[in-house]
């Protein structure tokens, strides 16, 4: 009912009213033109009506059902792409960005039809500059693409979600990772965009080529787009802010014996100054979960994971003063490795973490949740949530998280065709979310409002802020064509 | 143990660039492209410092052969752990017919005038995959010649008493051989990750020493007795014909003289 009202609002002034239909499939002349005009820009390879090619283009990683676009068109530069969204803009045409489809939360589905910019082939790393800590890159390079490119100088990107994620489509979804507690997420590593406006506009939203590491100069531009997800333009350039790969890594292992202790020692190893880069948590179920997986032993109880990033010298010292905490606090079979193979094997528990969910339950798909509060609420949050996957018979749900920022995400495996489970895991995800929403948290903390938490967003800024969004979103896209449905 | 470490490391086109042939089909697109060293050298160097960690090497020395932009190469390799690097000058034309027999020429000189104990090279170069220098060297020098292939797991390098010691899994369980030293070890894919060269390590490694050589000192002639005649792109992919039945399947075949 909100699509249709919101579409209602934006679509007023054109000729066909009903929100629900695919506004231009009506005309099949008009496709036609339309397709040739695309081709005349991108060439013949550069636009596709296949079914298939527009099925893997209208899915991501979420369990949101297929919503193919109408065309694919694979723009080569930005001047393409400023020119096909003119043309959309002309014939009133949805246009939806599309990096990696590793999205997870609906965020590429075309609702109203439409073209998927599909940006793959932009795929060049331009302009490094090494003793500025900065690079800028075109939306086809991907986080882990990037950091094989830096490895000889000694820098790198640290965001590092789970996927190996489109930069560019990591700055419109302000993904985070683990390294979020000490390096920050997309919002504090953007330095400027390049985004392709609804009408075509080329915007820089810092100025062309400029990449201070601070300033103060008009409005935000670069943090408005930074988390729009593809709503208010397509990014098509991101400069991002580098750092130096630091001497010396170390990851430890803790377990305790409840979750508090777990979150408690957490907060006091950040009191405490460590430089701590990493602090993940896993809960018993998880443990268990990635012991059958990987033939591991450890012991079934909340778990945290750490990796502390500095120089060599300090690291001993470091190690030290977290292992006093977390036996202060009752944790036991505290271990800790440097070189590397011993380090991937403490961590392969929590980077194997989704598989050995859905290994709990082979042949269903897995959904993990989002929601982020204040660390301190995390233990009351963690248990609450626990009660209620108990309570709803939603199978044996694993929880990690990213401690360090009060981040969890709940991997709820479910059969997609059973409609009893999915309505119970949609019920589950909407208490979860307005309970964090209680705890002065947020609904989603890195991975979006994409299709599924719209009706959350309003609940959790409020109608004002609302209204300064969507009076944004008129202003930007006064058509509605950028992604429609999603976000707002 | 007071073990040298010779490791060779060489200066490719980087792994994840699209390789274009020139116009003029003599070779393949070098000018402003994205350059690195190449990945089974990155395994051969982080083999050698493992050891030096171990303690089981005192020294390990990273040679590359090429013009002034080797020294990159050698400076990543320092910055791994290498102790000190040695460029051997080559440029111009006998660098782009530089291959592996005067490579393995130029090691096997080197190894004598710097007396190494082991020589770690990767196992093939990914533009030229000729997988020779190893052989060649070890050929050269009258020395054994070890490339630890491996399963799942790394194989472990190890030194005991003059004997390197090599443990690898195979398809029936593990296999250990001792090879004297002196000996020449190629390095294959797997046998460990090699380590990001951290940017404090970058910065001291310009305090490391590369030294200047070229072949001429080390009594090696660099000619070549190969000679490129041309390169070209592989053939691009046809697109496929759909038909309708069978029977144009086959008049399809016979028109292709296929059957």
């Amino acid at each position: 009912m909100i699509l249709f009202r919101q579409a209602l609002r934006f679509t007023s002034r054109l000729p066909f009213i009903c929100g629900r239909c695919r506004t231009y499939s009506a005309q099949v002349g008009s496709v036609e033109r339309v397709i040739s005009a695309f081709r005349s820009v991108s060439g013949d390879e550069g636009v596709s009506v296949g079914s298939a090619v527009r099925e893997q283009h209208g899915r991501d990683e979420s369990v949101h059902i297929c919503r193919p676009p109408d065309v694919v068109v694979f723009p080569r530069s930005v001047e393409e792409v400023s020119a096909l969204a003119k043309i959309c803009h002309h014939h009133q045409l949805p246009m939806i960005p599309f990096g990696t489809g590793t999205g997870l939360e609906g965020g590429v589905g075309a609702l109203k039809g439409g073209v998927c910019f599909s940006l793959r082939k932009m795929e060049q790393v331009l302009d490094l500059h090494q003793e500025d800590f900065d690079v800028t890159v075109e939306p086809g390079v991907t986080r882990k693409g990037l950091n094989s490119y830096l490895r000889d100088t000694g820098l790198w990107f640290p965001v590092d979600p789970g996927a190996d994620a489109s930069l560019c489509g990591m700055a419109a979804t302000s993904a985070s990772g683990t390294n979020a507690v000490r390096y920050g997420t997309m919002r504090e590593n953007v330095l400027n965009l390049e985004v392709v406006l609804a009408d075509g506009t080329v915007l820089h939203t810092a100025g062309k080529g400029r990449r201070p590491r601070k300033t103060s100069a008009g409005y935000n531009l670069t943090n408005l787009f930074v988390g729009s997800e593809g709503t208010l333009g397509i990014i098509t350039k991101a400069t991002l802010r580098l750092y130096g790969i630091p001497e010396s890594m170390v990851s430890a292992v803790c377990s305790f014996p409840s979750v508090q202790s777990a979150v408690d020692s957490t907060v006091q190893i950040l009191q405490a100054g460590v430089s701590i880069a990493r602090i993940e948590f896993l809960d018993d179920v998880m443990i268990n979960a990635c012991n059958r997986f990987n033939n591991l032993s450890y012991a079934v109880t909340p778990t945290l994971f750490l990796e502390f990033h500095g120089s060599s010298k300090s690291m001993q010292e470091q190690v030290s003063i977290t292992e006093e905490i977390t036996r202060d606090n009752g944790g036991s079979d505290f271990a800790w490795a440097e070189d590397e193979e011993t380090r991937g094997r403490l961590w392969k528990a929590r980077h194997d973490a989704w598989y050995a969910a859905l290994a709990l339950r082979p042949g269903c798909k897995a959904y993990s949740t989002d929601v982020c509060v204040p660390i301190s609420r995390l233990p009351q949050i963690i248990v609450e949530t626990k009660e209620d996957l108990i309570r709803n018979n939603i199978t044996g749900s694993p929880i990690a998280g990213h401690v360090g920022d009060g981040n969890f995400h709940c991997l709820i495996v479910l059969d997609p065709n059973d409609p009893d489970e999915v309505q119970r895991v949609h019920s589950f995800t909407e208490r979860l979310a307005r309970r964090a929403l209680a705890m002065d948290g947020t609904c989603t903390g890195e991975h979006g409002i994409g299709l599924g938490k719209r009706a959350l967003l309003r609940e959790e800024v409020g109608p004002s802020a609302i209204e300064v969004m969507l009076g944004l979103k008129a202003s930007l896209d006064p058509k509605n064509l950028m992604n429609p449905g999603k976000v707002l | 143990m007071s073990a040298r470490v010779l490791v060779g490391v060489k200066r490719v086109i980087d792994y994840a660039v699209k390789i274009r042939v020139k116009p003029d089909r003599t070779g393949v697109v070098t000018d402003g492209v994205k350059h690195s060293m190449n990945p089974f050298c990155e395994i051969a160097v982080e083999e050698a410092v493992k050891l030096k960690e171990k303690k089981l090497v005192k020294e390990v020395v990273a040679v590359s052969c090429g013009p002034q932009q080797v020294q990159e190469t050698i400076r990543t390799a320092l910055a791994m752990g290498a102790d000190r690097g040695i460029h051997v000058e080559v440029s111009g034309k006998d660098y782009e017919t530089l291959g592996p027999l005067q490579v393995s020429k130029i090691l096997a000189a080197l190894a004598k005038k710097e007396q190494a104990d082991l020589i770690i090279l990767g196992k093939q170069a990914i533009d030229d995959d000729c997988n020779q220098t190893g052989q060649m060297t070890a050929a050269l020098l009258d020395w054994p010649q070890r490339s630890p292939e491996d399963g799942t797991f790394a194989s472990e390098v190890n030194i005991e008493a003059d004997k390197l010691k090599v443990v690898r899994e195979i398809d029936g369980g593990l296999e250990t051989i001792k090879i004297n030293l002196p000996a020449v070890v190629t390095a294959d894919l797997r046998l460990n990750t090699p380590r990001y060269a951290t940017l404090p390590n970058i910065m001291k490694a310009k305090k490391k020493k590369i030294a200047n050589v070229k072949p001429a000192d080390l009594g090696v002639d660099v000619s070549s007795r190969l000679e490129v005649l041309k390169v070209d792109e592989p053939p691009q992919r046809q697109a496929g014909v759909k038909v309708e039945t069978v029977h144009d399947l086959v008049g399809k075949l016979k028109e292709a003289g296929r059957i």
